[in-house]
């Protein structure tokens, strides 16, 4: 995790807007991705035919029908618990939870996403809080940083997802149940890649700069704000991209010890004791859908703070 | 440290000290005039303070002998059962004048003036040492203290007592969810990240695919594919595999590439005077670019797997394992085999992660990253 805290700076792709489209198209990554991509749709539906042909051949046999080669490659792509689903009866589980219920109905893809993600985002937000607090602490108080910082890394090898049941089952016993204690789960994960970030950020303004600031007779409070502050804001916002990514995964997580009613991890439960792939797999496509557009929402708002604090566009 | 500030830290302690001995009124009192040998560990530490700022540069010694002492004054006191669960201000006085003993040892090390690299390394070791032997000083005094049920958490002497008494269970659960789970598909998602990086470094259409597909997929909770590989895989040990498999996979495929194609032009061109066929410029200088690259990878990999080992443990598990024994024992709230558990866990952890380390410095000491 320490390397995706520190901001990837953008690959300086050679400027491309002067060039002719078909070599723009030639140079990009756009058709190796789709040729890439319709050759993971092919894999999977030649996988969900083989995977699920003796599925389908032994329901053949045990109704003693006659059947065509054609009617079993038929019947891998639309068993109803297939050992992999083919990728359009997903898509057509995901439309019909998303757009076919009412989005507070406990069928609705849209309602379950929201339970995730909400918890996912209130982590978020006290990992972030707490992370940037840490940060400013350890870069202003030497002890904390000697002693402190060693404990926030070697909290990162206790397995934190092993703390998710307990965390549960003990603010459930004070009375502390539903959102917060999956949103723990979330913060916990979240404040290691911020602290880390804003450690390195907060501190990466050079010595000239510091001295500059002090020829000014700056005071610390000015360091901090004009100086210290602005300097952290890319490697903020490198650091809040994983955290985005991490703290859906702790929400995730967090649904499955209690076997909670709601949200994505319970979906998953729910289709694994079921036996219901398709579901399992339709919550996955929905989930991700949601870590990857907060992810990219997170990236378009480090573009425009970074315009608006001056960068070339 | 200035001998000021340790004069007025000593003075705070004494203070704190001091309102032990005089609470009347708490519990605390009573049990220093009942007993002897915390009274008189007390008074031993309070002198020991007043020669703190005699050699300010050797501070650190004095105030963690109190800090020790004043600590164990009060574990003393805890025998006492008017004390332990119902504390009054007394006792927690004296677990204050510990913990500030505690930080000032930390902070008179942290200002030491170190020349040596040795013995600045050594106080390096030794100032997180003492913060954390202080939180966990902390947490049995406060647990036992003031009485919180063992549900909520348990004194951290009860889950040593616990991990010791229960040690041939968790070497069980150890083997089955770390042996076989974790380092088996760590091994197979690493190789198999790294061997695709190698087919696809040099072919420029691939890598231009995979590699944002990869960087795609590694921002999604995988973890979720936990209850499809149950499925496929069984409930034993090779499903939690192919979950750390899939995990590992991304992210050491996204750093093997960028490690095997960042040689810079001129040990390409080196490489091309000296007419190195393919394998040996992949042996001899591709790959040993990409060492750095795979390491932090392989550091990445390594706190993922036993995340997805453990939660692939959630959906369907044989009646051993990690993943199990918590999520079973915390419905039986007995949170000490619980935490037994994380400590092991923690200290596997940490162990694999320190062998990740040690190697990395054996084989990229020619790294900027690991010169001194």
């Amino acid at each position: 995790m320490t390397n995706n805290a520190t901001p990837m700076m953008n690959k300086a792709t050679p400027m491309m807007s002067g060039l002719p489209l078909l070599t723009r198209i030639r140079r990009g990554a756009a058709l190796p991705l789709a040729a890439m991509i319709v050759a993971l749709t092919v894999l999977w539906y030649a996988g969900a035919v083989l995977m699920n042909m003796t599925l389908v051949r032994d329901a053949f046999e045990r109704e003693e029908v006659e059947y065509t080669t054609m009617e079993l490659v038929a019947g891998t792509l639309d068993a109803e618990r297939p050992l992999l689903p083919a990728p359009h009866q997903i898509v057509a589980t995901f439309i019909d939870g998303v757009f076919n219920y009412a989005p507070n109905s406990p069928r609705s893809l849209v309602y379950h996403s929201w339970v995730t993600l909400s918890a996912a985002l209130l982590g978020l937000a006290m990992g972030v809080a707490t992370g940037i607090l840490l940060a400013v602490l350890i870069i202003h108080v030497r002890v904390l940083e000697k002693s402190l910082l060693p404990w926030i890394i070697a909290s990162q090898m206790i397995p934190v997802l092993a703390i998710a049941p307990i965390t549960i089952v003990v603010l459930g016993s004070i009375g502390i149940r539903g959102l917060v204690p999956k949103a723990l789960i979330s913060a916990y994960l979240c404040v290691f890649p911020v602290v880390i970030g804003m450690v390195k950020g907060l501190t990466s303004p050079d010595r000239q700069h510091r001295d500059l600031m002090h020829n000014w007779s700056a005071t610390p409070a000015q360091v901090f704000f004009k100086l210290r502050w602005p300097a952290a804001i890319p490697y903020l916002f490198a650091s809040l991209k994983v955290a985005m990514a991490i703290s859906i995964v702790g929400a995730v997580v967090g649904e499955l010890p209690t076997g909670a009613q709601a949200g994505i991890g319970a979906r998953l439960l729910a289709g694994s004791y079921y036996g219901q792939t398709i579901q399992i797999w339709a919550a996955l496509l929905a989930i991700s859908i949601v870590a990857a557009g907060f992810v990219g929402l997170v990236g378009l708002i480090e573009k425009s703070v970074a315009r608006r604090m001056g960068a070339p566009a | 440290m200035t001998r000021r500030s340790l004069i007025s830290i000593a003075l705070v302690a004494l203070a704190l000290i001091a309102t032990a001995f005089l609470m009347r009124l708490s519990p605390m009192a009573e049990g220093l005039s009942r007993q002897t040998d915390p009274a008189l560990l007390c008074l031993t530490a309070m002198a020991l303070l007043l020669t703190a700022p005699w050699r300010p540069r050797f501070a650190a010694v004095p105030t963690f002998a109190a800090s020790a002492l004043l600590t164990g004054a009060a574990l003393l006191l805890l025998r006492d059962a008017d004390i332990s669960g119902a504390a009054g201000a007394g006792f927690w006085a004296l677990v204050g004048a510990a913990l500030v003993c505690a930080g000032a040892t930390m902070t008179a090390l942290s200002d030491l003036a170190l020349t040596d690299p040795r013995a600045r390394k050594l106080r390096d070791i030794a100032i997180p040492a003492v913060f954390g032997l202080m939180l966990v000083m902390l947490a049995e005094l406060v647990i036992r203290g003031a009485g919180v049920p063992s549900v909520l958490l348990p004194a951290p002497s009860s889950v040593a007592w616990r991990f010791v008494h229960a040690l041939p269970m968790l070497f069980e659960d150890l083997v089955q969810t770390f042996v076989k789970g974790v380092v088996i598909g760590f091994v197979i998602g690493n190789a198999a990240g790294f061997g695709a990086a190698l087919l696809v470094q040099d072919r420029p259409f691939f890598r231009r695919g995979l590699l944002p597909m990869a960087g795609f997929i590694s921002s999604l909770p995988i973890v979720g594919i936990a209850p499809i590989m149950v499925m496929w895989f069984g409930f034993d040990w090779p499903s939690k595999a192919a979950v750390v498999a899939i995990i590992t996979f991304f992210p050491m495929f996204t750093n093997a590439v960028a490690g095997l194609s960042g040689a810079s032009r001129i040990d390409m061109d080196l490489m091309h005077s000296y007419a190195a066929s393919p394998s040996q410029r992949l042996a001899k200088l591709h790959i040993p670019a990409a060492l750095p690259f795979v390491f932090n990878a392989l550091k990445i990999n390594s706190t993922l797997a036993f995340i997805g080992a453990i939660v692939a443990e959630f959906f369907g598990t044989p009646v051993v394992g990690m993943g199990f024994r918590i999520s079973i024992e915390a419905a039986r709230m007995s949170m000490d085999v619980v935490w037994a558990e994380i400590l092991l866990a923690a200290l596997v952890g940490t162990a694999s992660y320190g062998c990740l380390v040690l190697l990395e410095r054996k084989l990229t000491f020619w790294h900027a990253s690991q010169r001194v």
